[in-house]
């Protein structure tokens, strides 16, 4: 069996997980499978695994309920890669049971007696609780999102997790360093790179104002805004809380990088954040890379008297007013700057 | 009147020498909200702004009569610190710490709902009533005092809204950032909730953004439960579509989770969704 290595969903819908019978076929189709990109990520490593005489496929997921705070468990007599459809058209096929909740956690000997009721067929029941059972405390033991095995294959010798995926806790990999390591940075661009370096949350978009944002909701907000003003906005970047002006140097560093840009837009309102480092952020960056470009200031909230009074003696001037910076920045990359 | 937090809400700052803790808790005071004291673990005997340090919760709620905590606590101790505010006599708990593990939070959550202690966050901004007391990050001087409930996810887009409700001159009742993770302590049902029954809040704006499925939730609930004006504004209908891991979120969510979804969801349950947050206040108004 042949399975193409790649960090998304679909992947057997996407023709890279292959049996493959002989050795001539193996290489032809990992030739093709290396070849192929699956949802913007190209295939660079392809697992080799034995290919298993399947008889069914069940589906075994464990992950959050966010609504009621709960670890839950989703179980399919009808696993494989059309699950989805499944849920859609025959809900009645998909089952859940809370393994962790306001009740406290279930017992395994619960969990044993629960499924055999779900998979139609005492004999693999046992076996599945086992697996299930490692599957929850691989959960908890890693700060896991999701742990998820599809298919959970039924073969002459027993159950086998034929294929899993895990998602961790991005809070959670902080106390795991095993996992982190784990970490590939061929997933990303090189600016996105840089930007997770500096602690900073940024995705590459294909226009041409640059944001700086303070605050995920208020940098996808401002990047919405450019749009419907019938701008285009170049990245998304979220400054994080508490900043420091190293940060905003950084993040000036990053957007200058961008070749397309004809105008920057720098949108803070300072809780955490405080408006005097901000500015102290900007005026350095402004030294340090003497940049050329517009560069439009909104900067109001806690400190923002003594930031104004930093950006004026050096010469800038902060906006008070959201829908006036957005104005101005898609004005500027309209005209190639200002008048 | 206001939720969550008022005049006679007595505040202690769990994390009150650190940078942050201390700067906010001048930020606090100064905007008039009764903070009695702080924790911090070995420094028990010292002052921060003039008011005691604790060495635990439970000395501080003995000495000073606190009923609310704010944390500022680094994110590997914060699920102590709430733990520890909840046993030591504490009702009303405003994590602001990002980064706590979800896990973590998840059996909080559930300690917390035994022990009837409400606790807003993490990753929250905290909770403001204008004029009458803060207990959070945000900057004070934005809101003013009214009768508008404000309930967000994000933080700095919370303080957007509210200031351009402030320069159309609407007041607030009680803003809250629910917190920006997974889970939340205190979710926009059980806000929308209080909203409804609170004698002071005449409309709600309510701030979402892409992801999970707590604004459809919300949705639901206004459908059957909320008779006062709900504006909403939903963050990220540009983003482009995130990389898709295994299938159990799909299953859960079944088609919850865009932007799309969501408007269509808060539209259908009467909700007025805006395009842009400086259009909220003249939907409130209308």
């Amino acid at each position: 069996m042949l399975k193409g290595q790649v960090l998304t969903g679909g992947r057997g819908k996407a023709g890279i997980v292959k049996p493959v019978y002989s050795e001539q076929q193996a290489e032809s189709f990992a030739r093709i499978m290396l070849g192929t990109t699956v949802k913007g990520c190209p295939v660079k490593k392809i697992l080799v695994t034995e290919l298993l005489d399947i008889k069914a496929e069940y589906y075994a997921a464990i992950t959050i309920e966010s609504g009621m705070k709960e670890i839950i468990l989703i179980v399919s007599q009808s696993g494989g890669v059309d699950i989805e459809e499944i849920a859609a058209k025959s809900p009645e096929l998909i089952k859940k049971v809370t393994l962790f909740g306001v009740d406290g956690e279930i017992s395994r000997e619960r969990l044993a007696e629960w499924l055999p009721s779900v998979l139609g067929d005492k004999s693999n029941s046992e076996g599945a609780a086992e697996i299930i059972w490692n599957m929850y405390r691989l959960f908890w033991d890693n700060d896991c999102s999701l742990v998820e095995v599809n298919p959970l294959a039924v073969t002459r010798q027993g159950l086998v997790a034929a294929d899993a995926k895990i998602v961790f806790d991005d809070n959670g990999v902080s106390r795991h360093p095993e996992i982190a390591a784990l970490h590939n940075p061929e997933e990303y661009t090189e600016d996105e790179l840089e930007a997770r370096t500096a602690g900073l949350s940024y995705v590459s978009l294909d226009g041409d104002i640059g944001c700086m944002v303070n605050g995920a909701g208020l940098a996808m907000a401002t990047v919405d805004c450019i749009k419907l003003q019938g701008g285009r906005p170049a990245n998304f970047l979220d400054l994080g809380g508490s900043s420091h002006p190293d940060k905003v140097v950084s993040s000036i560093r990053i957007l200058l990088k961008n070749r397309n840009l004809k105008v920057i837009l720098i949108n803070i309102i300072g809780g955490i954040t405080r408006c005097d480092d901000i500015a102290q952020g900007i005026i350095s960056a402004h030294e340090k890379f003497h940049i050329t470009l517009p560069l439009v200031i909104r900067l109001i909230g806690t400190e923002e008297e003594k930031a104004g009074k930093m950006l004026s003696d050096a010469g800038m001037r902060a906006l008070r007013s959201m829908p006036e910076a957005i104005r101005t920045v898609v004005e500027y990359a309209a005209r190639g700057g200002p008048r | 009147m206001s939720i969550l937090i008022n005049r006679n809400t007595k505040v202690i700052v769990q994390g009150i020498t650190g940078r942050d803790g201390s700067f906010h808790t001048a930020q606090m005071l100064k905007y008039g909200t009764v903070v009695v004291g702080g924790v911090r673990p070995g420094k028990g005997g010292q002052k921060v702004c003039s008011l005691p340090v604790f060495d635990t919760v439970s000395e501080a709620v003995e000495k000073t009569g606190a009923d609310c905590s704010i944390i500022f606590v680094p994110a590997k101790f914060a699920p102590n610190a709430v733990r520890e505010a909840a046993d030591g006599g504490i009702t009303t708990i405003v994590c602001i710490t990002e980064g706590v593990p979800t896990l973590d939070v998840i059996g909080l959550c559930h300690y917390l709902k035994r022990k009837n202690v409400r606790a807003i966050g993490p990753n929250s901004p905290g909770v403001i009533s204008p004029g009458k007391c803060k207990v959070g990050i945000m900057p004070g001087h934005i809101h003013m005092p009214g009768s508008v409930g404000v309930i967000s996810r994000s933080g700095t887009l919370t303080y957007e809204v509210v200031n351009n409700l402030t320069e159309n001159n609407i007041g607030q009742s009680t803003c809250i950032g629910i917190g920006g993770d997974p889970i939340e302590g205190t979710n926009y049902v059980e806000l929308l909730e209080m909203f409804e029954k609170d004698a002071g809040t005449e409309a709600i704006v309510l701030i979402g953004e892409i992801g999970g499925a707590t604004e459809e939730k919300a949705a639901e609930y206004i459908k059957t439960s909320v008779k006062k004006k709900v504006v909403a504004f939903i963050a990220g209908r540009s983003a482009p579509p995130e990389k898709k891991m295994g299938h159990a979120g799909a299953i859960i969510s079944a088609g919850m989770g865009s932007a799309e979804a969501k408007i269509k969801a808060l539209r259908e349950a009467g909700v007025i969704v805006v395009d842009r947050p400086e259009d909220i206040p003249d939907a409130i108004k209308a």
